[in-house]
This record gives structure tokens, sequence and C-alpha cells, in this order.
């Protein structure tokens, strides 16, 4: 993979060079989604990206724990069928102490699924050297482009800089 | 550099994690000790058996369970508040979320231990597990104990995820200035992130979910702790009110124990800058305001007994008002009620750090006794006056307890020796969005993303 991105300062000229790039994709040959950005901290505030973000965590959280909570259904009901415990009248498969570990239960399989869909969606753990500079930890806002033509690497690097970045870099994972 | 300046920040959070004096090597000496001793005595009461500890009939719950109630309170200090301010968009709550989040981690760990240690035999504790076995022993679901096992691992495994989510981009921002070892550890944790716009919106989405689902799971857990005790017919156990009353108290330790982190943490990383008077202030006044929910529910529960006289209940009642348990019981009321009222209801002496933290030490000794009063008096007079009893702990189960607190304030500073302790992404993240809300509002002409194009998709990443 190769890439050439500006870093920037503030969001501001970082803003202005995300809409640069995607407005001028097309006459230098790349594609939106080959812009890409890296920031140390939420952006929101800016049109970097964010807004279009969708994710169906919400829901896969609430499937988590439809799981979660009918796992701990079976779980109680079988095994108490299966291995019998006459306590103090109650019946075998009584109604309060189940519904605690459907609740606990339900409640795990949210919190797992949660964890899990922001590790799948957020593609993480991620080995692959990915375009990044050291810079990013420092507050600098990364934005750049992946894959570019040949032919159009001084357009773009003039693009960058003319959007306020205070350096234009290349970048090559092996 | 400006005050609040990102590369400020960056120095004086990431400085404590590469810079260790002598103060810290001595502390963590002095807490380990304490913890070795502890330990010995575990083994020792392993090897001898529980006739060791002062547990004996009638009161087969002293120490032990004492401290799993009280750490499993202070555990709430973390989750649950940093819940609760995530949800309201506290902008306080900044540098206060991970050294409350934190404590909770701990906090369960070390509270979880307790019911294994309190078992004659703890190698045994998987019998508590439901696996098909040989012996044809089964946990038996309508036991509150079991319900704890259930509630518990839930919890710690909420609030280490909880805890681990927003630290990922801190992580990243370690991996790329730390090197030797700390960097290939930063590399692991940090999973790549790389803080692209899809690694953010995903994150803080899961940080909402999990906030919005820890709360139940906090609430229920201390609940579930409490019928332990409603559970049983025992004298003053077998209460209704008991399930708000244990988590009203889990907030109020909770919140005491995050008020002297703090204010250690302050001190020893000197983050003066970071934790201000003012978050003192606000948790303060949480803490008093905790304070007299803790009174109320006392009032309710000892008035209800008293009016009802039935002469069980009024037998433990009145070991805790004439009897033995006299003098722990009012300095319960002056711990957690007179000292926390008189400092924190005056304005300057909340803003004084000095003043929260020295009402939050009394409030950790006395909800510890609060949680002592609850279990010993009630099982020392049960309904047969044969069958009375009394308990004195031992050697073993106060090096024990000792253990636990010294186990607590070295994981702690284990911890903040680790990670950053203040949530530098999203410390960063307040300043950015302060700046912008002060920010004059451009005209339309001005704005960038009213040129061609800015309704394009997003970026790829």
């Amino acid at each position: 993979m190769k890439a050439i991105y500006g870093l920037y300062s503030d969001p501001h000229s970082a803003e202005r060079a995300m809409h640069r790039l995607r407005s001028s994709c097309s006459a230098l040959g790349f594609e939106v989604r080959n812009i890409c950005l890296a920031t140390s901290e939420p952006l929101d505030e800016f049109d970097l990206g964010w807004k279009e973000q969708k994710t169906a965590m919400p829901w896969l959280a609430a499937l988590g724990g439809l799981i979660g909570g009918t796992s701990g259904y079976l779980l109680v009901s079988l095994t108490q069928r299966a291995y019998p415990l006459p306590t103090g009248n109650m019946p075998i498969v009584a109604l309060w102490p189940t519904g605690v570990i459907v609740y606990e239960l339900t409640m795990l399989g949210a919190i797992l699924t949660t964890f899990i869909s922001l590790l799948a969606s957020a593609r993480l753990p991620r080995w692959r050297k990915d375009v990044y500079d050291p810079a990013v930890a420092e507050g600098k806002i990364l934005v750049g482009v992946i894959n570019p033509r040949e032919a159009a690497h001084d357009d773009l690097a003039k693009m960058l800089l003319d959007a306020g970045a205070e350096q234009v870099k290349e970048f090559a994972s092996r | 550099m400006p005050a609040h300046s990102p590369e400020q920040l960056n120095e004086d959070v990431l400085r404590p994690l590469v810079h260790t004096t002598w103060r810290f090597y001595l502390t963590a000496g002095i807490l380990g000790s304490i913890v070795l001793a502890a330990l010995a005595a575990f083994i020792y009461q392993v090897y001898s058996g529980l006739g060791v500890s002062g547990l004996d009939r009638p009161v087969f719950w002293g120490f032990y369970i004492t401290n799993f109630v009280f750490w499993i309170g202070i555990s709430h200090a973390g989750t649950l508040i940093s819940a609760i301010l995530r949800l309201t968009n506290a902008p306080w709550r900044r540098p206060v979320t991970r050294c409350a989040e934190a404590i909770t981690v701990f906090a369960l760990v070390i509270g979880g231990m307790f019911p294994i240690i309190h078992l004659g035999r703890p190698y045994l504790f998987f019998w508590l597990f439901p696996y098909p076995s040989e012996r044809g022993i089964w946990p038996n679901f309508h036991s509150p104990l079991l319900w704890d096992a259930f509630a518990i691992s839930t919890y710690l495994t909420g609030s280490s995820i909880f805890l681990f989510l927003p630290t990922i981009p801190d992580f990243a921002l370690l991996r790329d200035k730390a090197s030797g070892w700390r960097r290939k550890l930063y590399r692991a944790l940090s999973l790549g992130w790389t803080g692209t716009p899809r690694q953010w919106h995903r994150l803080e989405m899961a940080m909402r979910i999990m906030a919005v689902v820890i709360l139940p799971v906090a609430v229920s857990v201390h609940t579930i702790v409490s019928w332990d005790f409603a559970m049983a017919p025992v004298p003053m156990w077998h209460s209704t009110v008991f399930g708000p009353y244990f988590v009203a108290g889990a907030i109020f330790s909770g919140i005491a124990a995050l008020i002297i982190a703090m204010a250690f943490l302050r001190k020893a990383f000197h983050l003066e800058q970071y934790l201000t008077p003012f978050h003192f202030d606000k948790l303060g006044k949480l803490l008093l305001l905790m304070s007299l929910v803790w009174a109320y529910f006392i009032i309710a529960e000892r008035l209800t007994v008293w009016y009802g006289n039935e002469s069980p209940e009024m037998a433990v009642y009145w070991s805790t008002q004439q009897g033995r348990f006299t003098h722990l019981f009012w300095f319960m009321v002056f711990c957690n009620l007179v000292i926390p009222f008189a400092i924190l209801s005056i304005k300057h002496f909340r803003f004084s750090i000095a003043g929260p933290v020295i009402a939050s030490t009394t409030v950790v000794i006395g909800m510890w006794i609060e949680r002592f009063l609850i279990i010993v008096p009630p099982l020392e007079r049960k309904y047969l006056p044969y069958s009375w009893g009394t308990y004195h702990p031992t050697w073993v189960e106060i090096t024990i307890t000792a253990g636990t607190f010294a186990a607590m304030a070295l994981l702690y500073m284990i911890f903040s020796k680790l990670v950053p302790i203040i949530s530098v992404w999203e410390m960063k993240l307040g300043w950015q969005q302060e700046a912008e809300a002060s920010r004059p509002v451009a005209s339309e002409a001005q704005l960038p993303h009213m040129i061609p194009g800015a309704d394009l998709p997003a970026p790829g990443n």
C-alpha cells in the first residue's frame, strides 16, 4: 500500500483538505473511499466523515442480550429439571430465581456482543501496517489518499499544502 | 506551552509512567509486605482449617463476608459514576472517569476473592459452577449465593471492558511514544488503533451502549449482594429495604474511595492542573447527598424495627443500641453522617481538597463498620436464645483484611504506572469542544463545507 498525506495542526485546515480531496477525486483519478484520515481524538464537530458513519451496534447489542437471556433460561430450566433440587416448597423451575439468572446473562450477552461488534466493525485488532504517522499522537491530523496515481502525486501534494498542511509525506508499507 | 495544550497534557499524564521515584518503590515495598503477610495468613488458614478464624457457631459470617460486601460496595465507585456522568455528558467527568473505572475492577477482584477465602476448602470453589460431574451435584439456582456468582462475573466482565475500551486510543498514543518492552506491550494493547473516523465512531457508540447496559448491572449486583441477607430468616436481615439500602451504601462508599484515590493521584503525580478543587467540590456534594440518603435508610430501617417490637429483632436492635456494639454503632453514625455533614455542607471546606478527603476517609471507615454491623450482630442473636453466641476476629482475619486494603492500593499504584490515569483523548476532546463552542459563528460564505462536493460519501476508513 502506498499513500500521500498531509499533517494538519487544526481541524479546520483538515476539513478544508478533506473537502478539496472529495471535490477533485474524479479529476485526480482516485475514489472517495481512498481518502484516509487519522486523528488523536474524535472530531465529530467537523465535517470529516463522522456524520456519515452508520452502525448496527445497538441492534446487535439487543440481539446479544436476547441470546444471553435465552441461554440463561435454558441453562437454568433444563439443568434444574435434569438435577431437581426441591428447595423451600418452591417449584423446581421457579420464576424469581430463574429471572435473576436470565437478567444477568441478558446483560452479559449485550456486553459481550457490544465488545465483539466494536472489534469487528472497527476492524480491530489490526496488525497490518495502515497509513499512519506518529505525529498523530502529538495532536496532528492526517489527511491523505491511499494508492494515488503516480501522475497525480504533485497535484495532490500541492492541494494538501494549499489546504494548510504543515508537512506532506509519503507512506509505503511492504 | 499554554496551560491547556495537548503537548503539556501528553507530558503531564505520561510522565508518571516513565519516571518512578524512590517513594513509589518504598510504598510498593511496604504494601507488598502487607499483602505477603495476608497471603501467609491465608495459607496458614488453608493448612490448619477454618478453625483458626473467629468463625464459630452461630456466627459463620464475620470479617470475610464483611470485606466481601464492603469491596463490592467500593466497586460501585467507578463504573456506576462513570456511566452516569457519560450518559449525562457532564464535561467535568473527563479527568475523573478512568480513576473511577479502575477502582471498580480492582475492588471487584478483591471482593470476589472473599467468598473463596471464606470457604473451608477454597480449592473446591469451582463446585459453584454448573457443569456435569460424576458427583451428581448441581448448584442450586434458588440460592442467592449462586446469583452472586453470575452477577459479579457479569459486572466484572462489563467493568473490565468499560475500562479497556476508552483506553485503546491512549495505548496507541503510548505505543508511539514508548520504547523497549513498553512499546511492545502498548502495541499489543492498542490493537493496531490508528484513529480513523470509523474506529472513533464505533468506539463512541460502544461506550454509549456500555454506559446504558452497565448501569442496571451495577444496581443489580449490590441488590443481589443484599439478597444474600434479605432472603434468609435472620432477625433484621429479612427486610424489603435491603436492596436499595445496600445500593445507596455502595454508591456512598464508592464515591468516598474515588475522592481518596483522586487526591492521592493528584499529589503523587502532580496532576493539580487536571484534578482541580472543582472536581472535589462536585464529588463532595455527591458524597454529602449520599450521606443523607444513607441516614434516611438507617432511620427507616431502625424505626420500623423499633415500632414492630418483635423480640428476636429487638434483641439485635438493642445489641447495637445498648449492648456490646453500641460504641461501634454510634462511631459509624459519627463517621458516615456527622463528619461528612459538618465538612461538606460548607463550601470553603469542599473546595479545600483536604475537607472531602477527611470526610471520605471517615466514610470508608464508617461503611466498613456498617457492613460489619449488618452481618455480625444478627448472627449473634438469632431467633432461639440457646443458639446465641459472640464473635471475635482472630489475627488471621485481621491480617487478611489488612492485606486486601494493601492489595487494593498496590494494584492501583501498578495500574497508574502502566496506564494513563487520565484519559488523554477525552481531555483533548473536551478542550476542542470548548474551543469550538467559544468560536464566533462564521457566516455561510466562510463555512468550508459549503464548497462543491461536501455531500459526497465518507472516506473509506
